[in-house]
């Protein structure tokens, strides 16, 4: 039992830095992707694949997926200058489908439907990540997990983050406020992706294998659900969403009950959670986080933006 | 490359077949679109819910062998299949879509991909995950005609596409209501001030749509089974050929499907893409075709209003 709490436990932190990282294009700059499980996916087996094939320091293996993944990022994210809303959405849906595609067609390298398995167990600070060890694990990846928080936060904080989010609000007045709109979301595509490697890493790193069905489109779907039910645009409220989703998700087995719920079971719920919130909640259990600032007046600012009710207008 | 004539031709009745099927689903998508500005995700969706009707209603009256009646029953099942489609896009529109219609465009999307789960999953429990096959009500024995070898499934696919099509369109040219449709997707407030019913066009635009989407599926579930996510697969290729047509254009729906069906089976057949990667063909024109020209072959470019 407690095993398997830890185990829920790990998959919640991997889960919080995949809802994180696509709570960055989705959430502040109000662009909806659904290939985050690609660059999930790219991470998992560009590590998989240096881990297998060179004895190269784990370190720079995670730095690299990441990397490579935001390589890809940086790709889908040069379509975006163009597309707008729904296109956007359909083009990220394509590219996700896309690397699905080649992962399972590239034998050579991604051992097509079979994936990769037999990832040796990896050394951080002189300690072997064992996965019986599932403390080990539990503190490794809610390390990454607080990193990713605190970077975001400041990235978002700063001049690039005001800059996302004047993007979401108003495409034109960003622009003639001389905000590159090009560059910035091209940035926040790299940077999303960047850290949806990272992730992929951690998981290749505990999963010890890697196959190309774990990174389907329910998965991107999946972890958007966790965006939109703990609150877009808010870094704590996006993993509330994730550990929501994935208690929610293993309830029945938790509980011991796993035999009598069917398994569509947790993908329904999934569904009901999108079509309902989008409903009576659109800004998410917590909702978008009100800046607080002097040049504000009370009560938020009059474009009507910030103020929870809106879910990033793409028109 | 060779290509002998018969060859050539063989290639490209496939590709006409299959994009047939692409152009009755691209339909709905584009029908939608061109009113609410919006994907209907779901359409795949209640496409399949359309087509485990027809199977069940043709299994329950015809059982799988072969009679003198089994086209009459399949025309009957194809209806059954139209109108279950049909109602569930109505009930969608009601339940999951009109709520959301003054919320930002991100708001009914994702609720369409919520309904579009929840529908694919709850048939997978209702109907298991097996794939079912839809037996063929005529024998299905190619006719070899200079070379060109074509079954009687294929000639009924074109028929039934053809009329659907030539209906549709008078029916969108001529008719009243399609008069009030395209009012409506000119201008849903002008139209409304004109005294059309606006909801009620919405309403019957999604049942138009999805009747036409559950035809395509009853024909291809013939050659591919019926299967819980068998809406995903074809909707996506559907929707990516109403887009390169030109999203929100009849016409371009149909040509966009034709278009990608051709070109799918030219690339496996004579480009020897490998058929793993067919996937790959469609989702590649698309992004394509998004990054040269968005608004698709037929579509005009909207201007962006400040």
């Amino acid at each position: 039992m407690i095993y398997f709490v830890l185990l829920l436990v790990i998959y919640i932190g991997i889960f919080a830095i995949l809802s994180l990282s696509l709570n960055i294009v989705t959430g502040y700059t109000g662009l909806l992707s659904l290939c985050q499980a690609a660059f999930y996916a790219i991470g998992a087996y560009t590590s998989a694949i240096m881990l297998t094939r060179t004895h190269v320091n784990f370190w720079w293996v995670l730095l690299l997926s990441g990397l490579v993944a935001a390589l890809a990022g940086v790709l889908i994210g040069l379509p975006t200058l163009r597309l707008k809303g729904d296109y956007l959405a359909i083009a990220t849906l394509g590219f996700g489908e896309i690397t699905r595609n080649v992962l399972l067609n590239w034998d050579s390298l991604t051992r097509g439907p079979l994936g990769i398995s037999g990832i040796p167990p990896v050394r951080v600070f002189g300690i072997v990540l064992d996965p019986l060890q599932k403390v080990h694990y539990v503190i490794f990846v809610w390390a990454f997990v607080l990193i990713t928080y605190f970077v975001l936060r400041r990235i978002m904080r700063s001049r690039v983050g005001r800059a996302l989010e004047a993007i979401r609000e108003d495409e034109v007045a960003a622009y003639a406020m001389g905000i590159n709109i090009t560059k910035f979301k091209v940035f926040a595509f790299g940077l999303s992706a960047f850290f949806g490697g990272i992730a992929g890493t951690l998981w290749t790193v505990y999963n010890q294998s890697v196959n190309p069905s774990t990174f389907d489109f329910l998965l991107s779907v999946m972890i958007l659900c966790m965006v939109v039910l703990g609150g877009m645009g808010n870094h704590l409220a996006v993993i509330l969403g994730a550990v929501l989703i994935e208690v929610a998700g293993e309830l029945p087995r938790l509980l011991g009950f796993s035999s009598l719920v069917p398994p569509q079971f947790k993908q329904i719920l999934f569904g009901l959670i999108l079509v309902v919130m989008m409903i009576y909640r659109p800004q998410g259990l917590l909702g978008r986080r009100v800046p607080k600032s002097k040049y504000v007046a009370a009560g938020g600012p009059s474009v009507g933006g910030t103020d929870g009710s809106h879910t990033g207008d793409l028109s | 490359m060779h290509l002998t004539l018969p060859e050539l031709i063989q290639h490209l009745m496939n590709g006409l077949t299959l994009g047939a099927i692409y152009a009755l689903i691209a339909l709905g998508y584009t029908m939608v679109y061109g009113i609410l500005k919006f994907i209907n995700f779901a359409h795949g969706d209640i496409l399949m819910v359309g087509t485990y009707a027809g199977l069940y209603t043709y299994t329950a009256i015809q059982g799988a062998n072969v009679g003198p009646w089994s086209l009459v029953i399949f025309f009957v099942a194809i209806i059954v299949a139209m109108a279950a489609s049909g109602a569930l896009g109505f009930v969608v529109e009601r339940v999951a879509y009109r709520p959301l219609r003054r919320a930002p465009r991100l708001a009914p999307l994702l609720s369409a991909i919520g309904v579009s789960i929840i529908l694919m999953n709850t048939a997978a429990f209702v109907f298991g995950t097996k794939s079912k096959d839809f037996p063929y009500p005529f024998d299905n024995k190619p006719a070899i005609i200079g070379g060109v070898a074509i079954t009687p499934h294929q000639i009924l696919i074109l028929v039934v596409a053809l009329v659907m099509m030539i209906g549709l369109k008078l029916f969108i040219d001529r008719s009243r209501l399609g008069k009030a449709m395209r009012a409506t997707s000119l201008d849903m407030d002008v139209a409304r001030l004109m005294g059309i019913n606006v909801d009620s066009i919405i309403s019957l635009t999604f049942v138009i749509g999805s009747a036409l989407a559950a035809v395509a599926g009853v024909l291809i579930a013939l050659e591919y089974t019926v299967y819980p996510t068998m809406g995903a697969t074809a909707g996506l290729k559907a929707f990516i050929a109403a887009v390169v047509g030109g999203i929100g254009d009849i016409s371009g729906a149909m040509l966009g499907g034709i278009l990608l069906g051709v070109l799918e089976t030219f690339g496996v057949a004579v480009l020897g893409i490998p058929v793993g990667l067919k996937d790959t063909i469609a989702f590649s024109i698309l992004i394509i075709i998004l990054l040269v020209k968005p608004s698709g072959l037929l579509g005009r470019a909207e201007r962006e209003k400040v």
